[in-house]
């Protein structure tokens, strides 16, 4: 990374779909990063995601030119936190796996390193807790795929620390993202907006209303929508989705939150979009 | 058929196989020469699946200076990079 005053040691938890991702962001700007995940076989799924990934903005020009890539470490052992900079949790959107993810980095990690929670929606400050230091937590909802989209939207708590937030900014800015700073609530602002609109999309879908192809087409040539609700929705990853819905549903009491049935019943039969080859479109093998 | 022509022919067909793929992934006819990108046809994300299926389909790496946009423009011009990557 450009400023000498400051080298960068990325720990990530969770190797799926935004861990890999935002290690792809991390390493494409010189950055190295600890890639850690209790399941082994996502690690080594990760290896191949990161390479791709990495491959995938470069061919769209979305990495710095002439920086040398980080090193990428994977890893199921937290000791290997030990001298990382700044922790980014990306594991599964459960608040128990979060907040265990949370108290092995935070023992791991020297005290005041930021602890920034990629959740698209559980509170900071309820992730924040339980924690021995809960001012170094920060929320970043990275979106997908984060080394395309620049911009990130950051939640801070109400005890999160102000050097907390500054060293998260510079973090932020010297991978090129663009930060937006918001008060924590239950689904921040995106998700809040966008999750409960997909869950309707889908809806549309089972009521026979219009075809996902129908529905991503007027939501795009219409409403100008980049991809389509259910591209996108294939995009998350269908169990997240339907995790994060949960998350908001039962913070927020509305029912446009509550994941709807079509949506559960892919996720019981493993069509989780793109990441498993098909959800609401079929992908075929290459891009798993 | 001189080496030449083997080489177009082969490239035709390349890129025949190319239309037919994108037809079948797009929805929508696609001639040879259409650029993908500026008629809002592909984004980025489609432009890696373009990546995937050419290395998948014709047995090619994809590297370094190749790996840029402007090769995946149109069905043609990734018929010209497989061609030129196989020979
Ligand atoms: N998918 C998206 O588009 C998207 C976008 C923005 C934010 N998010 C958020 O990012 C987070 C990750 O989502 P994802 O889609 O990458 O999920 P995912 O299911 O693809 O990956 C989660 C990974 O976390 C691992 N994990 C679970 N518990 C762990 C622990 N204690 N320690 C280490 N690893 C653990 C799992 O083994 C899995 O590999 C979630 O909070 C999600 O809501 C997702």
């Amino acid at each position: 990374m450009g400023t000498e005053s400051e080298t960068y040691q990325l720990g990530i938890l969770g190797a799926g779909v935004m861990g890999s991702g935002i290690a792809a962001l991390a390493v494409g700007h010189g950055v190295p990063v600890v890639l850690m995940d209790t399941d082994p076989q996502a690690l080594e799924r990760a290896r191949a995601a990161v390479a791709h990934q990495v491959r995938h903005a470069g061919l769209v020009a979305a990495l710095p030119a002439g920086v040398p890539r980080g090193e990428l470490v994977l890893s199921t052992s937290p000791e290997d936190l030990a001298g990382v900079t700044a922790v980014v949790e990306a594991v599964t959107e459960d608040f128990a796996a979060k907040a265990k993810a949370l108290a092995t980095a935070a023992e791991a990690v020297t005290p005041g390193t930021p602890l920034l929670t990629n959740t698209s929606g559980i509170p900071v400050d309820e992730l924040a807790d339980g924690l021995p230091r809960p001012g170094d937590v920060i929320g970043t909802h990275f979106m997908n795929p984060p080394y395309l989209i620049k911009m990130v939207e950051v939640s801070r708590g109400p005890r999160t620390a102000d050097t907390t937030l500054a060293a998260t900014e510079r973090l932020l800015t010297g991978l090129a993202r663009q930060p937006v700073v918001i008060r924590d609530a239950p689904g921040f602002v995106t998700s809040r907006l966008l999750h409960p609109m997909i869950n309707d999309a889908i809806r549309v879908v089972a009521e026979g209303t219009a075809s996902a192809e129908a529905v991503d087409q007027l939501m795009r040539g219409c409403l100008g929508h980049p991809t389509g609700p259910l591209r996108t929705a294939d995009l998350i990853g269908l169990d997240n989705l339907a995790d994060a819905l949960t998350a908001l549903h039962l913070r927020t009491g509305d029912e446009r939150s509550k994941p709807c049935v079509l949506l559960l019943e892919k996720v019981r039969a493993g069509d989780l979009g793109r990441k498993t080859g098909r959800g609401f479109y079929d992908y075929g093998e290459g891009l798993k | 058929m001189s080496d030449t022509e083997t080489a177009s022919a082969d490239e035709a067909e390349i890129s025949a196989s190319l239309t037919r793929y994108l037809h079948d992934k797009l929805k929508v006819e696609v001639a040879p020469d259409d650029d993908l990108f500026a008629t809002g046809l592909a984004n980025s994300m489609f432009a890696m699946e373009l990546v995937v299926h050419l290395e998948q389909t014709f047995g090619v790496m994809i590297e370094g200076q190749d790996l840029k946009l402007d090769n995946f423009r149109s069905a043609r011009s990734m018929a010209g990079l497989v061609t030129r990557l196989r020979s």
